[in-house]
């Protein structure tokens, strides 16, 4: 078992900069997602632990030990990849010995460890198939079973479950999430399914652009995104956002203007300044609320999907700005219709002109001003 | 029964076509190698027949020349550099294609280079390197030149398979700890098999029908090729049809087998990929 960590790890492929000042640790038996879009590094970064790429920059240590200059068979990792990159010509049995037997295993142990994995990922009747006698569900596991008998102290992922359908999808993350129980081995997971980022993960790294956005627990990304780009990503719809102004700042607060009407905040570090241009973000799941301290945000509907247990409402506000409005399923709305939302105080995230949270110690009942 | 369509009607028609065209000279030569002389010029498209089915060709090839000589001079050729040509070329594609080294473009375009420019037009510069290198008259001449001959070719067929070789899978065998000969030569080389056969049958053939370079290089007695040897029955008055006709029919053989050897993988080289 080991820890990861990466100190301003840097990789540029000629003149485009991939990753820039990467620092990061992953404790011991951790689960860590790399979540980011496409094209953001997470990958790049993934295959630089693993010692498929080198870096132009940095550190990275394993278990303690600089690995930098190490193959990757000598970094005690072993990867599980998105085309699972089985050996066509080769049967599942010795798809999962292949590596062992240059690793000077003795034959038992091979054996054992193959039949082991096996049992765990259900494969044993499938061991003399060749790969592509498999199904994407049991090529997948195979991948699996291969990083398994290596016995590895870290597990890299890359984007494992990509190219398996929706309902397999899920039984596959449920199995990877007991597997990270049973073995408890460091995982570190790629994917750019914010989903699968929260279902499996103690830990999130978000990336965008080559930088990390925000390192943190699953739940705390949810409800304290560190700015706009985590507060999108992280939750499904994702975050409205609605342009806001600051209208004065005082010792109650600061007074905020938006969508034509007004809430008064009380921020802890005192950045905002009278006439700033913030945005504001509420998730659609908290804009229909009812009862006291509710913010009502009017509008006109453009369309509703009803999935049945929600329905989803798009609304454009007084203001210009459109929003979801995650609501109940039997809700009687059409499109052309007004419709008001009720947004809780509490709710409200507030971001400032550079797309920074600014942090919100309570918020005050607001007042409409039309 | 399912309806034909007449596109593939007329696919067959001028598939069947091709295949009289390729084949009708072979044929001809085989009815003609068991036939008279006289029957040869009389009717020369007959199949040969109680009166004039003669196996006389074959009697003079064995009789008159030094045949099995050079079959195994044409066998030893063929064979050595069939080998050296895959051996080197994919360990060549291999590199070309998955290492960033300096001169890797330079390389990739000497070698499309060598496809493009006919190895005859050095003849003269070969011939004088290959006296000067004491090699004349020997089978190594006649290696040496067809393994360059035939290298660009397999290189860029060979390096295009290579290329479409998922590069996870490299990477799997890397994290396994698999070393780089060994990725090269229990992963790349089982799968490119089909790319393999084609290349083999391509060089293959060539080398076997070549009768430039046995003739300007190794036309001493006891290193001629097949190719070479027959020429003794044609002569500038006389030709004795009845021995060229035997010997290419004997020719034909072993090309044959090492074709049928491959083909089964050539079928799959050339629609690889089309179903996945």
């Amino acid at each position: 078992m080991a820890d990861v960590s990466l100190h301003g790890i840097a990789k540029s492929f000629g003149p485009v900069e991939i990753l820039h000042d990467i620092d990061l640790r992953v404790n011991d038996g951790e689960f860590v997602v790399f979540v980011g879009p496409s094209g953001c590094g997470k990958s790049t970064l993934l295959r630089i632990i693993a010692g498929l790429e080198t870096v132009s920059a940095g550190e990275i240590r394993i278990g303690g030990r600089r690995v930098n200059e190490m193959p990757p068979a000598d970094r005690k990792i072993a990867m599980v990849f998105q085309s699972y990159a089985l050996y066509p010509h080769m049967s599942v049995y010795k798809n999962m010995a292949f590596g062992l037997k240059f690793a000077k295993t003795n034959k038992a142990e091979v054996d054992r460890r193959v039949r082991q994995a096996a049992e765990i990922l259900k494969l044993s009747h499938l061991l003399d198939r060749k790969p592509r006698e498999l199904s994407g569900g049991q090529r997948q596991r195979v991948a699996i079973g291969r990083a398994i008998v290596r016995e590895p102290s870290v597990f890299l992922f890359d984007e494992p479950l990509s190219n398996l359908d929706a309902a397999l999808r899920v039984n596959t993350r449920l199995e990877i999430a007991k597997l990270h129980r049973e073995l408890g081995a460091t995982m570190i997971y790629v994917t750019h399914d914010q989903i699968e980022a929260m279902t499996l993960a103690s830990k999130i790294v978000v990336l965008n652009h080559g930088r990390i956005e925000q390192v943190g627990a699953p739940l705390d990304l949810y409800h304290a995104p560190q700015n706009l780009f985590v507060a999108g990503f992280i939750g499904s719809p994702r975050m409205n956002f609605i342009k806001g102004q600051v209208r004065s700042v005082d010792e109650r607060g600061a007074l905020i203007a938006f969508a034509g009407t007004e809430a008064l905040v009380q921020e802890a570090h005192g950045r905002l300044a009278k006439g700033d241009e913030i945005t504001l973000g509420i998730r659609p799941e908290h804009m229909a609320s009812e009862g006291p301290q509710t913010i009502p945000l009017e509008g006109e509907i453009d369309a509703v999907e009803r999935l049945g247990e929600a329905s989803f409402v798009y609304m454009k506000l007084t203001g210009g700005d459109d929003v979801i409005v995650r609501s109940s399923g039997d809700i009687d709305a059409s499109p052309g219709e007004r419709f008001a939302a009720h947004v809780p105080v509490g709710a409200l995230h507030v971001f400032d002109a550079s797309g920074q949270a600014v942090q919100i110690q309570s918020r005050v009942a607001a007042r409409s001003t039309s | 029964m399912p309806t034909i369509r007449p596109g593939r009607i007329a696919v067959h028609i001028a598939l069947i076509l091709y295949l009289a065209l390729a084949i009708g000279p072979i044929v001809l030569i085989l009815i003609n190698a068991f036939k008279t002389r006289r029957a040869i010029f009389a009717d020369p498209l007959g199949l040969p027949n109680s009166q004039t089915f003669t196996a006389i060709g074959f009697d003079r090839v064995f009789a008159n020349s030094d045949f099995g000589l050079y079959f195994l001079n044409s066998l030893t050729v063929t064979v050595v550099s069939l080998g050296l040509i895959i051996l080197i070329g994919a360990m060549a594609a291999w590199a070309l294609t998955e290492y960033r080294f300096r001169g890797n473009t330079i390389l990739s375009l000497y070698l499309a280079i060598g496809i493009m420019v006919p190895i005859r037009l050095g003849s003269v510069s070969i011939l004088r390197m290959m006296v000067d290198l004491n090699l004349v008259n020997t089978l190594t001449a006649l290696i040496l030149v067809y393994v360059a001959q035939g290298l660009p070719l397999a290189i860029l067929i060979l390096g295009e398979f290579i290329q479409q070789i998922p590069k996870d899978l490299r990477d799997a065998a890397r994290c396994d700890g698999v070393s780089e000969y060994r990725i090269f030569g229990s992963i790349i080389l089982p799968l490119i098999r089909p790319a393999i056969a084609t290349v083999a049958v391509f060089t293959m053939v060539p080398i076997w029908n070549d009768l430039w370079f046995p003739l300007i290089l190794a036309p001493g007695a006891g290193k001629q090729t097949v190719t070479l040897g027959v020429q003794q029955f044609i002569g500038q008055y006389v030709t004795d049809w009845n021995a060229v006709l035997a010997s290419l029919t004997l020719a034909i053989a072993p090309i044959l087998v090492l074709y049928l050897l491959f083909s089964r993988y050539l079928v799959r080289g050339l629609t690889a990929g089309a179903v996945k």
